[in-house]
């Protein structure tokens, strides 16, 4: 069937923002993409069950959210190395950003339980409302609510361990304390 | 990776004789301000790398068999 071309674009345009979606869930930019491409040809079959004047980033993330639940989980598990998988395969380079620390939340983002970041990437990086949201993960919006409180109240607690460098006179003992506990 | 670091602000000497709590709201807005703008930093980077040749390939190449009108 022929693709509108409308609805071609509109599909393209969501492409970059689906691609960040999906890395934060994979934490793996070669996976994160087989998971869009699997999305866009999921989403290009079922084209007709798009309702026309209806969020069509929505509708993807809907689809790509659901897709890796019921295939990459699995096959996450079976090939996620411990922590740090996800920082360390992005491929960004933070000293362009000039935040020295940058590395460091994304270390903080790879512990938060997945449920967490998911609802924190959609808020709090996607540009979703709450109720957005919600529809994508299929839950209720105060569920989306608590799930991004506990997300940033956890990232607080990780990263206030590297802010307190910023305050407290006891600069280096800390370094070595946190330094320490990385290895 | 906890016990050690848990306890931040108020510990440090340089919070003696201020008010724990007002450091630590302060300290939050701060933390929560800067996991905002790298979060959103992070995610903007990849976004930024626009669509990717084989995305834009895979969406021409499914125009174009079964075409049966042209528009």
């Amino acid at each position: 069937m022929a693709l509108d071309a409308s609805v071609r674009d509109a599909v393209l345009a969501a492409v970059p923002s689906l691609r960040a979606f999906a890395i934060s869930l994979c934490g793996n930019v070669d996976r994160a993409d087989d998971l869009v491409q699997e999305t866009l040809l999921r989403a290009l079959a079922n084209i007709n069950s798009f309702r026309p004047g209806t969020n069509m980033s929505a509708w993807l993330f809907t689809i790509l959210r659901n897709h890796f639940r019921s295939e990459y989980r699995k096959r996450r598990r079976e090939v996620e190395d411990s922590d740090g998988s996800y920082a360390e395969t992005l491929k960004s380079h933070p000293e362009q950003h000039g935040h020295v620390e940058f590395g460091e939340f994304r270390a903080a983002l790879a512990k938060l339980p997945p449920d967490q970041r998911e609802a924190l990437v959609l808020v709090g990086a996607s540009g979703f409302s709450y109720e957005e949201a919600a529809s994508i993960c299929d839950c209720a919006v105060g569920t989306i609510k608590s799930r991004v409180n506990r997300a940033r109240t956890r990232l607080a607690e990780l990263m206030s361990i590297e802010s307190m460098d910023d305050f407290g006179p006891d600069r280096a003992t800390r370094a070595i304390l946190v330094r320490n506990e990385r290895v | 990776m906890k016990d050690t670091t848990k306890s931040p602000g108020p510990q440090s000497p340089m919070d003696a004789g201020t008010k724990p709590e007002k450091t630590d709201a302060k300290l939050g807005r701060d933390i929560q301000a800067k996991i905002g703008q790298q979060l959103r930093a992070l995610y903007d980077d990849v976004v930024n790398q626009g669509v990717p040749d084989r995305f834009a390939d895979l969406l021409n190449r499914l125009d174009k068999p079964g075409d049966k009108e042209s528009r």
